[in-house]
């Protein structure tokens, strides 16, 4: 696995909503390097403060030298990049982490929730190319309401995978949670899940995957300060004791080898 | 006509830690650069002036529960509980690759009592592959009711004593900054026998989320590092290097060339990277150039000029 840091173009700012936003850059030491699920870290301000680098998960990303992520504004960080104009630089570290481990004999299951979407489209494009068999998956992706689902559909649906919605206040999609609609779902014998989202849809999904007796991956969150291995600060317990690390171990994970707490 | 001959195009920056020399002043401090090897693609590890790897107790530790780390303004705060994989592990499983670089390799060390520092330095001795061995003493000292070693004089006298005595490798003090006179304690690891004494570990703080009323790390309270400490850490290495004869090594919040050769105008011979590993992995090495740079500049025949050289 290669890293690099690189002074990334802003090529292309897409605003979803108020507050959702989709950058791509143009990284091209480290777009080639990109696997489903790894993550970058992107320092968001030029000076002393906000210090840290911020973790994104990787939208997409292409031969060509593109990466995307996809963010939403919700601090001192995220509110730095939603400004961010076109052919600006940002300096961007990655890849990082572990990706999904893709199973392509298993029909696939892909259930995002909220900005979980994120990484799961770099994931269904993987899967479109490489699963010996695509009849058989799945995508299901959700949010509180409309401005966070909507926009991406498009961009799922191209890849030839049927799409189920679900949105809190019902304005897009079923009403409910992304886990009702996966929990309705007849799946194919030998399903693999993967999904990303917050914790509490996590450890939920982990429970029904274990009922429906269906493989269960989940990429999850962590504050970070270095992305890579040196700080410790992101750790999660582990169900085999002590912890393990987000940003080296995961942010992909097998759900069982995970503590939840519902 | 003149005849350039012999012109070396790399300054000179040795600089001496007692018996300790390394080629530059810039080394990496312990908890922000792994066992090094994390490292090993993004920057030139060979060209550093010392590595301090992760602190190391007797047993294993896990560490603290999440969350262990939040940003402040111009920091942050981390309370990692110390995790790390034990002396036994460490000495098989990291020194066979930090052995084969060609740096200077300084194993910080950390415990609860007395007996635990000189067991873990016991069993460090003799181990090829260490050039010194850093005394973290901000742990508590279980004994005395958890208060720290290096808050209290006598205390981290004994702690230094302990391990010199022990230690078949120069011994550096890595001093608290969280008490009321660093001069005191730094006599104290001076009188204890420290070959040299590096400054400042983390300053002790906190975070509160008012939403939920509770505090943001697991832990209550952390150690804050990063450029905010940065003035602290300053005042601090000045002072120390004003009470004690050996040298002093400058930490605290140094994330650029011009911070370096601050800390070493106040008296520091050779500095530690920390926080900033976290933000830039290459940082160190791209002081190193500024420093090298700054010498050719400035015309001196040696970095070692500089400590010290503050002018007032």
């Amino acid at each position: 696995m290669s890293q690099h840091q690189e002074k990334a173009t802003i090529i292309k700012i897409e605003q979803f909503s108020p507050n959702n936003l989709r950058l791509t850059l143009d990284a091209p030491l480290i777009a080639p390097q990109c696997k489903p699920g790894q993550f970058v870290m992107i320092q968001t301000g030029i000076g002393k403060d906000p210090l840290l680098r911020r973790p994104f998960s990787l939208h997409q990303a292409s031969s060509n030298g593109h990466i995307q992520i996809y963010f939403k504004n919700v601090g001192r960080g995220t509110n730095i990049m939603a400004h961010c104009k076109l052919e600006e630089k940002l300096d961007v570290f990655g890849p990082l982490g572990k990706g999904y481990d893709i199973d392509i004999d298993r029909p696939a299951c892909l259930i995002g929730g909220g900005l979980g979407i994120a990484p799961l489209l770099f994931l269904a494009k993987r899967i479109a190319r490489t699963a010996k068999d695509s009849t058989q998956n799945l995508i299901i992706i959700g949010g509180r309401s409309r401005e966070e689902v909507e926009p991406l559909v498009k961009d799922f649906q191209q890849i030839g995978m049927p799409v189920h919605c679900s949105t809190d206040d019902g304005s897009f999609g079923i009403q409910g949670y992304v886990t009702d609609l996966f929990s309705s779902q007849d799946l194919p014998i030998g399903s693999q899940v993967y999904a990303c989202g917050p914790d509490p849809m996590l450890a939920v999904l982990q429970r029904i995957c274990t009922n429906k007796k269906v493989g269960c991956q989940v990429s999850v969150e962590s504050v970070m300060a270095c992305g890579m291995g040196a700080c410790l600060g992101c750790n999660v317990p582990s169900s085999k004791g002590g912890y393990v690390h987000v940003c080296i171990d995961g942010p992909v994970f097998r759900a069982e080898d995970l503590v939840w707490n519902l | 006509m003149e005849f350039i001959t012999d012109q070396d195009p790399y300054p000179d920056l040795r600089v001496n830690i007692g018996s300790l020399e390394l080629q530059n002043p810039v080394m990496t401090a312990s908890g922000t650069f792994g066992y090094a090897r994390e490292f090993e693609n993004l920057l030139n590890l060979h060209r550093l002036g010392g590595i301090i790897v992760k602190g190391i107790s007797l047993e294993p530790r896990s560490g603290n529960p999440p969350p262990r780390i939040v940003e402040t303004a111009c920091g942050m705060l981390n309370a990692i509980g110390l995790q790390n994989v034990g002396v036994e592990r460490f000495i098989s499983e990291k020194i066979p690759y930090l052995r084969g670089l060609r740096v200077p390799v300084v194993v910080n060390i950390l415990g609860d009592s007395l007996e635990e520092y000189q067991e873990i330095t016991r069993r460090l001795g003799g181990v090829e592959g260490i050039a010194a061995i850093e005394v973290n003493i901000s742990c508590p000292n279980v004994k005395k009711g958890g208060v720290a070693f290096g808050t209290d004089p006598q205390m981290a006298a004994a702690v230094t004593e302990v391990v010199k005595k022990t230690a078949d490798v120069p011994v550096m003090v890595k001093l608290s900054p969280n008490v009321s006179d660093i001069r005191l304690l730094a006599r104290s690891v001076e009188d204890g026998g420290a070959d040299s004494i590096s400054l400042i570990n983390t300053l002790i703080g906190m975070a509160i989320d008012v939403k939920s009323r509770k505090p943001v790390l697991a832990n209550v309270i952390g150690g804050l590092s990063g450029p905010a400490i940065k003035p602290v850490a300053l005042r601090m290495v000045y002072q120390v290097a004003q009470s004690v004869e050996i040298p002093v090594i400058g930490i605290g919040g140094i994330d650029s060339t011009e911070d370096a050769l601050e800390f070493i105008l106040a008296g520091a011979s050779a500095v530690q990277i920390g926080t900033a590993n976290f933000v830039n992995p290459r940082i160190s090495e791209e002081i190193l150039e500024g420093i090298s740079d700054y010498v050719k500049n400035q015309q001196l025949s040696s970095i070692r000029d500089l400590i010290g050289a503050l002018d007032i």
